[in-house]
């Protein structure tokens, strides 16, 4: 959805800035903000780009670097890592031949940490786009990573 | 039975997604009675219940709600707090998954009765199920006439709206939460004055936590005289215990005050993987503090809780086996704090990057004597001075540690002349 049409579901007001942002983020492939659009949006919402500009660097949601089309976020946090998180992470970087923070150079992957996903019950837990995965093994997230790699269309 | 099922009674019973189905088992029916009541009577029983607020903090949830219901302004805010960002917590992600309207007819009780206006549930971006579980309960509860103008036919006015975050584990704290729903970087104001007098968009604002929301149609149904006999002396009703780590049952429990630590684990967690023995717990959180095996019959109750200088009444426990490196533990706290603060006050914006740098030495086994003294003043003087409970508390992992662990520090540190 191009974004003054997202922008025009919303009243003119400031505090729906982060709103806005999100929405408008999710529809992009390489889930990314342009400082152009970031223009537009602070015109539309009457609030100053300085303002925009920090809100994107404040949340981690946000990035203004392109990023793979599914982003992988693996939980970092102490009830996953004691439930064999390291060995999800190795499995990852070796699968994808890359780091964490890096993205495959086809541009279909990126590898992050994130903050605890609140799926401690089922740890250790990872999440790709909108989707949580959770009692991970090796060899679940081998099969969950191919799984991906098939929908590679788009 | 160890456990008490109040706020999870209806959990795994009704269906989420149908207002009918929390209806047909008597949902919104504390609210009904409560729009019945005359308002004083409605804050009474709250205080004769001795409610403390579960967000972990466990401030009177009466003395709030009264402060707040006294302010007279054109708008008054309510906030629900979840965003529940603090790692081994899953509670609140439970409640409103599980049993969104119980959330709902929690806020519309407190809402009626200190007259808010419209009320902001604040859910962190990353819990989407629950995003989209509460955003459909609450347009069910606006068709159905919970919310809106003349509510049920009475005088009263209520609006509510749910917000997602972002992704900033600091927007948990109640002033910073307050910036985000305006739309702006997650940083703290300095107190006073306090939200309830001015706090959203300049107007007087209540907040409170998902759990301690759930609480209320509880005190309505059975009233507050019965709900203090529940639990300990100083902390009355029950509580949501979010169990993780190296424990076979992981999940969520609802028990009164006063189990033991040991109990949860052994009886409702059963017990740990492989049995291997247990060497530590962290209570509350990432900023909450580790304790030895040997404490585990310690009671759960908030004034036992405060006696680690720490604000862990959140509920969660993270059991840590034997095989669990305290550094590597302390590193990841310590780095997950850093990441998350958000650069306003300078104990914990400057002090986060030296407790990485230090908690690295001792992971490494490179530590010295003057290490182990950096590392200690620094906890404390981040725990005592900074602004807000983010920098507040971080230090707590070390400084526990620092008490029951320090075998495991004076092991790590290289003595010079040492052969």
């Amino acid at each position: 959805m191009p974004l003054q049409e997202i922008l025009e579901k919303y009243p003119k007001t400031g505090d729906h800035l982060i709103e806005v942002l999100l929405e408008y983020q999710n529809t992009k492939m390489n889930h990314y903000l342009t400082e152009e659009e970031l223009k537009q949006i602070a015109k539309y919402l009457n609030v100053t780009e300085s303002r925009v500009s920090s809100v994107v660097s404040f949340y981690t949601f946000f990035s203004l670097e392109p990023k793979g089309q599914h982003v992988i976020q693996i939980c970092h946090d102490v009830p996953c890592y004691v439930n064999d998180q390291p060995s999800l992470v190795k499995t990852i970087k070796n699968l994808l031949s890359i780091d964490v923070g890096q993205t495959t150079e086809d541009k279909l992957f990126t590898l992050e940490y994130t903050s605890c996903l609140g799926a401690c019950d089922k740890a250790p837990a990872m999440r790709i786009g909108e989707k949580t995965f959770t009692d991970l093994t090796p060899n679940k997230v081998k099969a969950i990573i191919s799984e991906y790699r098939g929908k590679r269309h788009a | 039975m160890l456990e008490k099922k109040l706020l999870t009674k209806r959990v795994g019973i009704v269906n989420p997604l149908s207002i009918d189905d929390y209806i047909k088992q008597d949902g919104y029916k504390q609210f009904k009675k409560a729009l019945k009541m005359e308002r004083i009577s409605i804050i009474e029983e709250v205080e004769k219940s001795k409610l403390r607020g579960r967000a972990g903090a466990g401030f009177p949830a009466a003395i709030k709600m009264m402060a707040f219901a006294k302010e007279e302004a054109e708008h008054k805010y309510m906030i629900c707090n979840a965003d529940e960002g603090e790692p081994g917590n899953f509670k609140d992600r439970y409640l409103m998954e599980n049993d969104p309207h119980s959330v709902l007819e929690g806020m519309l009780i407190t809402a009626y009765a200190t007259r808010a206006t419209k009320a902001y549930i604040y859910i962190r971006g990353e819990y989407n199920k629950a995003l989209s579980i509460m955003k459909w309960a609450v347009d069910e509860a606006k068709e159905k006439g919970f919310i809106g103008k003349n509510i049920l036919g009475s005088d009263y006015d209520f609006d509510m709206e749910v917000r997602s975050g972002a992704g900033a584990y600091v927007v948990g704290e109640e002033f910073a939460l307050i910036e985000s729903i305006e739309g702006k970087s997650g940083r703290t104001r300095v107190k006073p004055p306090f939200p309830t007098e001015k706090g959203l968009f300049g107007y007087p604002t209540l907040i409170n936590n998902v759990e301690t929301f759930c609480n209320y149609p509880v005190i309505i149904e059975i009233g507050g005289k019965a709900f203090a006999k529940i639990g300990t002396a100083s902390s009355t009703g029950t509580k949501l215990i979010s169990l993780s780590g190296n424990v076979n049952q992981k999940g969520v429990y609802e028990i009164p005050f006063g189990v033991t630590i040991r109990e949860v684990i052994e009886t409702l967690g059963k017990g740990v993987p492989e049995n291997r023995k247990i060497k530590m717990i962290q209570l509350g959180g990432a900023c909450g503090p580790i304790i030895p095996e040997y404490m585990l019959d310690m009671k759960i109750d908030f004034d036992r809780f405060e006696d680690f200088e720490s604000k862990t009444g959140a509920g969660a426990i993270i059991v840590m086996d034997e095989r669990v490196d305290v550094f590597e533990v302390l590193h990841r706290i310590v780095n997950f704090f850093g990441h998350e603060s958000c650069g306003r006050c300078t104990p914990c914006r400057e002090g986060h990057p030296q407790l990485e740098i230090l908690v690295k030495r001792f992971l490494n086994h490179e530590a010295t004597s003057k290490d182990l003294l950096s590392l200690e003043s620094l906890a404390r003087v981040m725990h005592q001075t900074s602004l807000c409970g983010l920098g507040q508390s971080s230090p707590i992992s070390i400084i526990s540690t620092l008490g029951y662990f320090r075998d495991e520090y004076h092991d790590r540190i290289e003595f010079v002349g040492k052969v």
